[in-house]
């Protein structure tokens, strides 16, 4: 297998997608001549010219909606948000239009668009520029929600993406975008299937769910909880948020009868506490100590880095929450 | 207030204080001392410096991410400014909100905000504060032309020129959104037009004479205080740096930027002193005043404390009087009795 960077990854799915279906077009801020805020769709305007990649003025709540009129009647509009953070600029259009056109219409209309950009903290951003925006749209029935951690599932679960007629937000981060993961060849055209959970690592002593950048902090975690206490990390990686696959972290819990769940949203609700909820009451019996969850810390993110360090999940935080649940 | 070339003199110091801010925080973003986005103003201090000398003591100002020039042009000290890009303590907001987000409210600085149009309302809302309470206060909201697309902007204007509120608009044109030249993003050359369509004056000049800038900005300011209404002015410009500390700004020519500099509004109004007779000794000694006060500034910032957690926890709210005391979340604290 190649290995590719993250942002790689997403820049040949969407270059196989827009090559395998022409109504397949990318529009944001900066994606054409700029080549992407952050270089994902570096080479896109030059392969596909400017009508199918179009920069687009600072405007999200109208290139939200034009992408989504444009979906209704027939096109596959690939919206990237310079960032998630611009999102709550359009986050009338996405939830009151996308989200819902396909019921207010009687299930007639659909509406297959893709919101993608960069999620959650990256280095320093602060208070405006930090925000896992996972918890606020999880909530909303219509959408679906995609966090892919690996460079094999950001590409793979983006063509499923692109092809599903209904509305994705797909949730990249902006701090994996250098990270390399292997990845199957382009002739492999390897299609994710949302709603299915990757087993990242198993083990017997503790199931640890964990998605996006945490993804990584738990797989460290459970290295250093295999060399300095011989547990046995399972980790979880749900991938999509909606569909929630309740059923694979279910099992691992019957398995292991103990779970963390890590995030870098806030405590307050969100998938976080969905996932525990489901887990509580699928898996009551199976389980040996309450569930526990690493979260950012219930603050603004702060602009200074001791404490931007301090806010976000951390490999210690982790490693101390899975210590407590297995009565370390 | 000082008028001629004393003002000028006074304005010249402000402007290449500044600059020479800038300068050491670009030096100390590559050093590491500062993170983050840093969006410098270099290039552009002749708006702020003008915009601050057409303002009295109460007046509010809003201003975009790109904010250190008019932050300090308010009178915000060098040393507050430094240590927040440095995250320390003595930062103007605690090192909690970095470069984009500079406050200094005793100073009539309502901040910086990082989202594109998000504080074009917030402005209009201060104004509407000022004739709400007839205080004779003026407000000025800056943003750059590419915010002029966005809904935040549009909706701002709307009501501002709707309720005839004491708000001068300026945006300050240094011709790119980012990466992208407003050609690509505005089907119009002239943003006066924008304005025109909300019932409000428009002005449009070129902004490299800190001078011209005042004159303008205070004839709308007093328009605006008289209770005669908004106006919209766009400030030709340029920035002489990339759009953050991250771009390496590509998207434009050499040429192009050595032809803008030519205009640099700093040694415009040094130029403009010495023709009206300062003598050289005097500035190279301005020059040498500010040079000190800035190494002083990264001295300060360097040694200052870090950024605090208990700050971190304070700050979520300020003092509640509708949460009990055993209901209070981690760092909020109760107003006190007979306060507020
Ligand atoms: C709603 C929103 N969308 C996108 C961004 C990212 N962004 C920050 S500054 C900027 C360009 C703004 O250009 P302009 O308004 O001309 O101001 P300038 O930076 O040139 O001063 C963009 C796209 C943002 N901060 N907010």
């Amino acid at each position: 297998m190649r290995e590719l960077r993250y942002r790689e990854a997403i820049r040949e799915a969407m270059i196989e997608e827009m090559e395998r279906d022409a109504n397949v077009f990318l529009m944001g801020e900066e994606v054409g001549h700029y080549q992407g805020a952050y270089k994902v769709s570096e080479g896109l305007l030059t392969r596909f010219g400017e009508q199918r990649v179009i920069d687009t003025p600072i405007a999200e709540a109208g290139f939200a909606g034009v992408g989504i009129g444009a979906a209704m009647t027939g096109l596959r509009p690939i919206v990237e948000f310079m960032t998630w953070n611009f999102s709550f600029v359009a986050f009338d259009q996405i939830i009151s239009s996308a989200a819902k056109v396909a019921q207010m219409s009687g299930g007639r209309v659909p509406c297959p668009i893709v919101f993608r950009g960069p999620n959650g903290a990256a280095k320093q951003v602060a208070s405006q520029h930090s925000h896992s925006v996972d918890p606020f749209y999880t909530n909303i029935p219509g959408l679906w929600i995609a966090m892919p951690a690996t460079p094999r599932d950001a590409k793979g679960l983006l063509k499923a993406a692109i092809r599903e007629n209904n509305p994705v937000l797909f949730l990249e981060g902006e701090t994996l975008y250098n990270v390399k993961g292997e990845v199957l060849d382009e002739d492999a055209d390897e299609v994710i299937p949302f709603g299915k959970a990757r087993i990242a690592r198993e083990g017997d002593g503790c199931t640890i769910v964990a998605w996006g950048r945490p993804y990584y902090t738990a797989m460290e975690a459970a290295e250093i909880l295999a060399k300095e206490h011989g547990l046995q990390c399972e980790i979880v990686d749900p991938r999509t948020l909606r569909p929630l696959d309740v059923d694979a972290m279910v099992d691992s819990v019957k398995k292991t009868n103990r779970c963390v769940v890590v995030h870098e949203h806030w405590p307050y609700g969100g998938p976080g506490a969905e996932i525990v909820d489901q887990i509580q009451r699928h898996a009551f019996d199976w389980l040996d100590a309450p569930i526990e969850r690493v979260a950012a810390l219930d603050v603004p993110m702060p602009y200074a880095s001791n404490l931007e360090t301090l806010v976000l999940p951390t490999v210690e935080r982790v490693v101390e929450a899975v210590k407590k649940v297995a009565y370390l | 207030m000082a008028s001629g070339i004393d003002e000028l003199r006074q304005q010249y110091r402000k402007m290449l204080e500044i600059r020479r801010f800038e300068e050491e925080a670009a030096r100390a973003y590559a050093m590491g001392k500062i993170g983050g986005f840093l969006h410098l103003y270099i290039g552009q201090e002749a708006i702020a410096v003008g915009v601050a000398s057409a303002l009295v003591k109460g007046d509010y100002v809003f201003q975009t991410y790109r904010d250190h020039g008019i932050a300090i042009a308010l009178g915000m000290t060098a040393n507050a400014g430094m240590a927040e890009l440095f995250g320390k303590d003595t930062g103007c907001s605690r090192g909690l909100g970095g470069s984009m987000h500079f406050f200094d409210p005793d100073n009539g600085f309502y901040g910086g905000w990082g989202i594109v149009g998000g504080h074009v309302a917030l402005a209009a809302g201060a104004a509407f504060k000022s004739k709400y309470a007839n205080d004779g206060q003026v407000t000025v909201c800056f943003f750059g032309e590419g915010a002029t697309n966005i809904g935040g902007f549009h909706e701002g204007l709307s009501l501002a020129g709707l309720w005839k509120l004491p708000i001068v608009f300026i945006c300050e044109n240094n011709q790119y959104a980012m990466g992208t030249p407003m050609s690509r993003t505005t089907p119009l050359e002239d943003l006066t037009l924008k304005a025109q369509g909300y019932g409000m004056h428009g002005d449009r000049f070129e902004g490299h004479d800190v001078t011209v800038v005042k004159d303008r900005v205070k004839t709308a300011v007093d328009r605006a205080r008289r209770g005669e209404g908004p106006t919209f002015i766009e400030i030709q410009t340029y920035r002489f740096r990339g759009h953050s500390m991250s771009d390496p700004a590509k998207y434009r020519s050499r040429q192009e930027l050595e032809e803008r500099k030519k205009k640099d509004p700093c040694a415009v109004a040094r130029q403009r002193l010495a023709d009206a007779g300062v003598k050289e000794a005097e500035l190279l000694g301005i020059e040498g005043e500010i040079d000190d006060l800035i190494a002083a500034c990264v001295k300060h910032a360097d040694e200052a404390p870090p950024a605090t957690e208990e700050a971190m926890w304070d700050s979520v709210y300020v003092p509640t009087s509708a949460v009990p005391a055993d209901r209070l979340p981690r760092g909020v604290v109760r107003v006190e009795d007979g306060d507020a």
